[in-house]
């Protein structure tokens, strides 16, 4: 069985930026296994601009982006093979995956970065009611079909779900000339960015039906209308709101989830934002597993996704090298009030001069602090005069503050005292 | 006055712009430009794919270098549509020059795309 020092599942922008990361820590054997015909995964379909503001101080488009990446593991020769899907990794870090020129192959690493990015929930995850005709659709498939192989997938079109994708395919399906109807979206608040609202739907005059969901999905072979309902506070359908679209096409973009399933075969822990729970180094609890990017939370943007798989390439390259990560992680982190999750799950109390906390609120929210309380102790709080839960939150501690105590640390959102 | 929210990046700052076209709420300098500029005269980048032959994909991804007039917009994909390219094209590859007559603004390509 041939032995690598890093094994990547992935290579689209997290896979890239871990192989970069741990090369350019001393790592040369590394090979990337990416499931797709190219490298940059989903960026490549993501032609629209807004990527590398933070990583490149300039705004790109994915594929622009993407480059970037496939340049830095090129110039470095690290090794990859496309079309190749891992479909099983063991505790011992023995992975199988299997091309069309190898076959079936097992490869053994020293350590391995999971960077398998996200999935979207389709239409039985919500359980769509009405009949399944053609013509229902992830917002991924669309742009998929449309980006990639030039194909407009419907012209009179309903999107339900206010995630970024759907929004910028209610937009891209306008520039080529269908005609979107609306979106709805079942919470009183849109889930996509701020910007993604403005330009892509005001800009097109697209109606936006919050607390709306699709009651109805009627067509015999091709999609022929749906039927969508206001919902009341418990996101129940209330009876006699119904409003009839007739389209020929329905698009989800009802959420991303993690793409974990390889190492939830482990047993590793799965944390609330469905990723595998991890420590600081975004290590798992399996010594030598890592997990980075889209496949750990689902983030909003790239350049966030590149930050983390790098902190998680530069420790699995520790870790080859022998060198200890940090000391023993003493700190369990949970998510408190109102926040839905928090990344990472496990930190060490002293070390690294400061931790840092990724996570996202439930409800978007105005005047209110993120507190921070080690053992029911207060020990930070940050005001925020607005949170929202379409943006991922990232805040850092000093270690300072821990003084070094171990114990439960609960991140909450706590509303501001009217006075 | 006008109330805005900035489109020049994922932040989504939410913006004044009061008659005298004073910008305030923004994190950047950029936001205090979008802001003037999207009440006098809105723009933006489009982005959007052209037909190509000999490549293993049939479409190129494309982006116009520089904003253009909000206004120009569906003229600009009745031009992009008409295109039709050849492989190898490379990043930054200029696809339509002066795309809707509008100067130095050229219509580029955002994907390397080797020839098979």
């Amino acid at each position: 069985m041939r032995e690598v020092e890093l094994a990547i599942i992935g290579g689209g922008s997290a896979g890239l930026a871990a192989a970069v990361a741990a090369y350019d820590n001393g790592i040369r054997d590394i090979v990337i296994l990416e499931r797709g015909a190219f490298l940059g995964g989903i960026l490549n379909q993501c032609i629209h601009n807004g990527f590398g503001l933070t990583e490149f101080k300039e705004e790109l488009t994915g594929p622009e982006f993407a480059a970037r990446f496939i340049k830095q593991v090129e110039d470095r020769n690290i090794e990859y093979y496309l079309n190749s899907v891992v479909s099983n990794l063991t505790e011992d870090k023995v992975l199988t995956y299997q091309n069309s020129t190898e076959g079936v192959v097992q490869l053994k690493a020293k350590a391995i970065v999971m960077a398998a990015g996200c999935l979207e929930r389709s239409a039985g995850a919500i359980a769509l009611p009405g009949d399944r005709p053609a013509g229902v659709m992830s917002a991924g498939q669309a742009q998929l079909f449309l980006n990639q192989f030039g194909y407009l997938v419907g012209k009179r079109v309903f999107i339900l779900g206010s995630g970024d994708i759907g929004l910028i395919m209610a937009r891209r399906m306008t520039l080529e000339g269908a005609k979107v109807l609306g979106v709805a979206e079942l919470c009183a608040w849109s889930n996509g960015l701020n910007r993604n609202m403005v330009q892509c739907l005001d800009d097109y005059g697209i109606p936006l039906y919050l607390s709306h969901t699709v009651t109805k999905v009627v067509g015999k072979s091709r999609l022929e209308k749906v039927i969508i309902s206001e919902v009341d506070e418990c996101k129940r359908p209330i009876p006699g709101t119904e409003k009839e679209f007739d389209c020929d096409t329905l698009i989800l973009s009802i959420g991303l989830i993690p793409n974990n399933g390889l190492l939830n075969n482990l047993g590793i822990a799965q944390g609330r934002s469905r990723g595998s729970e991890v420590d600081e180094n975004f290590e798992t609890s399996i010594p030598g597993i890592f997990s980075a990017g889209n496949v750990l939370h689902v983030h909003d943007l790239v350049d966030n996704v590149v930050e983390e798989a790098r902190v998680a390439g530069i420790n699995a390259a520790k870790y080859i090298k022998g060198e200890k990560l940090d000391s023993e992680k003493d700190i369990k982190v949970t998510a408190g009030n109102m926040i839905g999750y928090v990344v990472p799950a496990k930190i060490s109390s002293i070390g690294e001069d400061k931790a840092t906390f990724k996570f996202r609120v439930r409800e978007p929210s105005k005047n209110v602090y993120i507190v921070y309380t080690l053992n029911g102790k207060e020990i930070k709080k940050v005001f925020k005069p607005v949170i929202i839960p379409s943006e991922m939150e990232i805040q850092s501690l000093p270690k300072s503050l821990f003084n070094g105590e171990s114990g439960e640390l609960v991140v909450s959102l706590i509303k501001k005292e009217e006075k | 006055m006008k109330e805005l929210i900035c489109i020049v990046c994922p932040r989504g700052c939410r913006l004044t712009v009061d008659d005298d076209l004073n910008v305030t709420g923004n994190f950047c300098p950029r936001g205090a430009v979008y802001g003037k500029q999207e009440v006098t005269n809105p723009t933006r980048v489009i982005t959007s794919i052209v037909r190509i032959e000999g490549s293993d994909l049939a479409m190129c991804p494309v982006k116009t270098s520089a904003p253009i007039k909000k206004g120009n917009i569906f003229k600009a994909m009745e031009e992009i549509n008409k295109v039709k390219i050849n492989a190898p094209i490379h990043i930054g590859d200029v696809i339509i020059k002066d795309i809707c007559g509008e100067e130095g603004v050229d219509l580029v390509a955002t994907r390397n795309m080797e020839a098979i």
